[in-house]
């Protein structure tokens, strides 16, 4: 091969790279291993992880234990959806591209907006790109946030406002929920999410209300799986619903890859970051899908893109539309109604408990908050010490605490006894 | 329209804008060239009517499906109507770019700068 | 090479209802989905959840059976290229092999069923990992601090851009430039404006080297930053990078690594050494992550130590007692970038791949992508083919080279993208077509070092034949591709009338 090149050595071929740049010695890593040794090593570390296998996790703040059905990973593991790149030849990704349409229908219904895209990177900077989004449109200088929405995504926004030179306003929030906030003519968007980082359900209409007043957008993070039985934040009159995926259909990973959902209004849509798939037809007449709406993207306007977006998380977001699939159009209400079922049992179990309280009083679908004052440190070992892990740690005395559909009332009468145990 | 046109009675702007002057007034298009260098044409967002527009500067994008061009303003002037049709039909701008393809009418505010702009047999000079 | 005009699928492909959505395919009454047991006492939902905050109908989601949602993602399935089944030389995209032990490694549950809020007493496996993945790409970077949490390339390139403002921030500047070469990406311009800079193109040397007189020119104390691609876009290794360095440090602006292209460059220099103070890596280009169709990906960066203090938050550390945590108290950070740790997932897969290959194994694979991309330029002249697709620059390319297809287009009637649609009737991916932008009729050909020599012949015989067969009949590739499950489709049609979800 290096004949037909036409050099004599492998290190002729790197002439270009100035000899005092080379690196004269082997790269500080350890030798290569062989397979077997690799998946030893790797187990092993896995192996000291506590997953939510091995205790029972209450743990949720953003990322919930959820049953995957085995057809996911049986459809995502496939070559064909695994390892193509981007669909940049349509005509030979047909699969990922009318799986991408798809997925728009279903996140387009869910969030009861007109337009998705093919997803963003996951929940949390979806965020900071839905107010990149306001920006462009109307070039004010707010953003107003409510203290609902999850403290990664709010603080994902701060980390690029800072950048455009805007101001996070953060709106605390009253009894588990957000009020209604001040919204002036400076106000670019207001941010709120549903159901909202406490777990409660958010009355989104009288926020949308006075933020279109102002002329400013309404931004709302969604937790997928509640949309099945809380109204769609599109037809409250939001105009961006953004969101994580995590739920539909993918793994916990320790926090990635999910993928972030994006939905707009119909005047938004060119504004829209990322890829988006269409419906069209070949040179027979055959329907197909393609990449639409490419010149909003970075490799054509650039400097002018609505985003920098390139690759993001096709693979999850085929999760998602194969598993919102399977729970089908009464299937995902059934889960919901599941989860608000045992979310009111799991609360009033725990609330009946002396020492604890509940942080709030909305209705919740399945997130709540406990206040265990002064005694939580005690509980949390108590709990870890028992195997079970009883939620995410809000502040000294607060613990947010989830119930999925893995979580039985058999779990959750274990973690109040837990909890009963620690603070007799 | 398939081949090359430069119509005589048209004024040029070296961005491969036309301006067609009657009077005060003038019709505004990109020319055939700039036409066919871009494909074909997707998406047209129009100027809102009473926009100012300033000779030489970008007043609007074309896009087709892999480009996008700034639409520059071979004159001054203020914007007294916009081709509506091309919301629903960016295409006419490929098919006939001089006539139902126009862009913009506006009011000229400098009519002297029209004797910057070229004529056809110049303008098409300046072509690769 | 017969020509095929007759453009039916493959009998298992081509039945009748192929183009149903899953839409299409629903049915009142049909589920897979069995929900678990109601196994608390149901209370009214009214009582729970107000019927005004509830919908009135339901989403329409598909309503259909198990095998139905199997058999139709199987099949369209059927309807994507895919690296395992075929060469795949999409320039600047680094197709290398995935390896199938990385799916079973980020399967186990220890990975895949750890949640992110998992306190880090019960993570030590996740975050050593992690922390030693850092080690690893700080060594083949030579920047020793590293971040893992941008989710892909851009979002490390937004990382790095925003790192360079807090850093000139943190001495008091306000600076307002950013400089890009015309070859850039272009999620590098698109990066700049979205932190907040305004852009500034330097252009490109007829040796398709940065322009370096106009580097210095543009080369101001307004410049915050320089992002540059080395190996470029065009495939090539900046020779003059210690001088390009010099003159970016010498206003007082940072150096920037877009790591697209870091395939290249294992083992054999770094970044660092080079004068850069940021760079990004895409873990789903150099280090295996398979792409999904679209992602997941991950774009770590690497800085300097002046850069450090400003990295995001949290950061995984190694304490003084050789326990592993998320450090959150960074009081200097520009603060996180999304949720959680990052793209954990994507993290095993590529510190699996790092382990296996090892020091040696990294360089080794720089070196035959760099020789398989010479030797297919090659094999490329060998067969005929540079006539009329010249080179853009003739020189010894690195992991990738771009052909112009402009004298094609004169000579024989076809263009680029003709090529590429007659490519995938011989059953391979085309390369990267249209970029970089400077190169008219630009073909960007990244062989990877997964292919074979045999495979690698191959590919130039069946572009000489495509040539061949255009000098005799353009209109067969002005027509092409006629194998595939449909022909060219309409994208202005698509653009013009946005169809984008089903339509009930």
């Amino acid at each position: 091969m290096l004949a037909t090149v036409g050099v004599a050595s492998v290190d002729d071929l790197f002439a270009d790279v100035p000899s005092e740049l080379r690196l004269r010695r082997p790269l500080a890593l350890a030798e290569g291993m062989s397979e077997q040794e690799v998946f030893t090593e790797l187990a092993g570390l896995a192996a000291r992880n506590v997953s939510v296998e091995d205790e029972i996790s209450f743990l949720g703040a953003g990322m919930y234990d959820t049953y995957v059905p085995a057809l996911v990973d049986s459809i995502i593991s496939r070559s064909e959806f695994l390892t193509p790149y981007t669909p940049y030849q349509p005509e030979v990704s047909q699969g990922g591209l009318q799986a991408m349409f798809e997925y728009q229908t279903a996140i387009s219904e869910l969030t009861g907006l007109p337009v998705s895209n093919a997803s963003v990177y996951e929940g949390p900077s979806a965020v900071a790109a839905a107010g990149y989004l306001a920006k462009l449109h109307n070039g004010r200088s707010r953003f107003v946030v409510s203290e609902g929405v999850h403290p990664h995504a709010i603080e994902s926004l701060e980390t690029l406002a800072h950048g455009w030179e805007m101001e996070v306003e953060r709106v605390a929030l009253d009894n588990g929920a957000t009020p209604m906030p001040a919204v002036d003519e400076q106000v670019s968007a207001v941010v709120v999410a549903q159901p909202n980082f406490l777990g409660a359900v958010e009355r989104i209409e009288p926020i949308v209300e006075a933020a279109h007043a102002a002329g400013a957008l309404v931004i709302c993070a969604a937790d997928p799986i509640p949309l099945g039985l809380l109204q769609a934040p599109g037809a409250q009159g939001v105009d961006i619903v953004v969101g994580e995926g995590q739920t539909l259909g993918n793994r916990l990973d320790y926090g990635g890859p999910s993928f972030g959902f994006f939905a707009v209004t119909e005047s938004l849509m060119r504004r829209m970051p990322g890829r988006i798939a269409g419906r069209t037809r070949d040179l027979d007449g055959r329907t197909g899908y393609v990449l639409t709406l490419q010149t909003r993207e970075q490799h054509i306007r650039r400097e002018k893109a609505t985003s920098n977006i390139c690759t993001a998380q096709a693979l999850n977001a085929l999760a998602g539309i194969v598993y919102l699939s399977w729970l089908g159009r009464e299937g995902l209400i059934e889960l919901t109604e599941l989860l608000v079922q045992r979310t009111a049992y799991a609360r009033t179990r725990l609330a009946s408990i002396p020492g604890v309280e509940l942080a709030h009083h909305q209705p919740v679908v399945r997130e709540f908050p406990v206040r265990i004052t002064g005694r939580l440190d005690a509980v949390l070992e108590h709990c870890y010490a028992s195997g079970i892990n009883p939620g995410y740690r809000l502040s000294a005395d607060e613990l947010l605490v989830a119930i999925t559909e893995r979580r039985t009332r058999a779990d959750i009468d274990r973690l109040a006894t837990a909890i009963e145990e620690a603070l007799s | 329209m398939a081949d090359p046109n430069y119509p005589d009675d048209l004024k040029y702007h070296a961005e491969h804008d036309w301006a067609r002057i009657d009077g005060d007034e003038a019709t505004l298009g990109i020319t055939w060239y700039a036409q066919d260098t871009l494909g074909e044409v997707v998406f047209f967002t129009p100027p809102a009517v009473g926009a100012t527009l300033t000779k030489d500067e970008a007043y609007t994008e074309v896009e087709s499906v892999k480009a996008v061009s700034d639409v520059v303003a071979p004159l001054s002037g203020e914007v007294i109507e916009v081709n509506g049709s091309l919301g629903d039909n960016p295409q006419t701008i490929n098919e006939d770019p001089y006539g139902e393809g126009w862009l913009v009418r506006i009011r000229i505010s400098n009519p002297t700068e029209a004797d910057a702009l070229m004529d056809a047999a110049a303008y098409v000079a300046t072509l690769p | 090479m017969s020509v095929t005009t007759d453009r039916r699928s493959p009998w298992f492909i081509a039945a009748a209802d192929d183009d149903l959505t899953i839409f299409d395919r629903s049915r009142p009454g049909r589920r897979a989905f069995t929900a678990p047991t109601l196994d608390v006492p149901e209370r009214p939902l009214d009582e729970l959840i107000p019927a005004a905050l509830r919908r009135a109908t339901p989403a329409r989601l598909p309503e259909v059976s198990e095998p139905e949602i199997v058999r139709h993602y199987n099949r369209l399935s059927k309807r994507n290229f895919d690296l395992d089944t075929g060469f795949y030389p999409l320039g600047s995209c680094t197709m290398k092999h995935n390896p199938k032990l990385h799916e079973r490694i980020a399967a186990l549950p220890g990975h895949a069923r750890l949640h992110p809020l998992q306190r880090p007493a019960a993570a030590q496996g996740a975050l050593e990992l992690m922390w030693s993945l850092q080690q690893a790409l700080g060594e083949i970077s030579g920047l020793p601090h590293v971040s893992l949490q941008p989710s892909a390339g851009s979002h490390g390139e937004l990382a790095g851009v925003l790192l360079t403002r807090a850093f000139h921030e943190a001495h008091g500047q306000q600076r307002t430039k950013v400089l890009t070469p015309d070859t850039a990406h272009g999620t590098n311009p698109a990066t700049v404006t979205m932190a907040g800079y305004d852009l500034v193109k330097i252009g490109t040397d007829a040796a398709g080297n940065i322009d370096v007189a106009d580097l210095r020119e543009k080369a101001t104390d307004e410049v915050a930053c320089l992002m540059l691609t080395n190996p470029s876009t065009l495939g090539l290794f900046e020779p003059q990078i210690k001088e390009i360095a010099q003159i970016v440090h010498d206003v007082g602006a940072t150096l920037y690594y877009d790591g697209a292209n870091l395939n290249a460059i294992m083992g054999i220099c770094r970044p660092g050494d080079m004068g850069f103070d940021i760079v990004h890596f895409n873990l789903h280009k150099s280090f295996t992550q398979p792409h999904g169709g679209g992602g997941p990906g991950a774009g770590p960066i690497a800085v300097s130590d002046r850069i450090e203090p400003f990295l995001p938050r949290p950061q995984v550390v190694r304490r003084e007692d050789g326990s592993f945590d998320l450090d959150h108290d960074r009081p200097r950070s520009i603060g996180r970038l999304r949720g959680f740790q990052g793209n954990f997932g994507v993290f095993v897969r590529s510190y699996a791949y790092i382990r296996s290959l090892g020091a040696g194994g990294l360089r080794e694979a720089s070196e035959v992508a760099v020789l398989n991309a010479n030797y297919l330029l090659a094999r490329l002249r060998e067969e005929g083919v540079l006539e009329h697709l010249p080179a853009a620059y003739p020189r010894l390319c690195m992991h990738e080279f771009v052909l112009s297809g402009a004298p094609m287009k004169h000579e024989l009637g076809i263009r680029t993208l003709d090529l590429a649609k007659r490519l995938l009737d011989h059953g391979v991916h085309p390369p990267t077509v249209y970029f970089p932008l400077i190169v008219e009729e630009a073909l960007l050909i990244e062989p990877t070092e997964t292919e074979t020599r045999e495979t690698l012949d191959r590919f130039a015989a069946i572009v000489a034949d495509v040539l061949r067969e255009a000098a005799d009949d353009p209109e067969i590739a002005r027509g092409a591709p006629y194998s595939t499950p449909v022909r060219r489709l309409d994208e202005a049609g698509a653009a013009r009338q946005p169809v984008l979800r089903e339509q009930f």
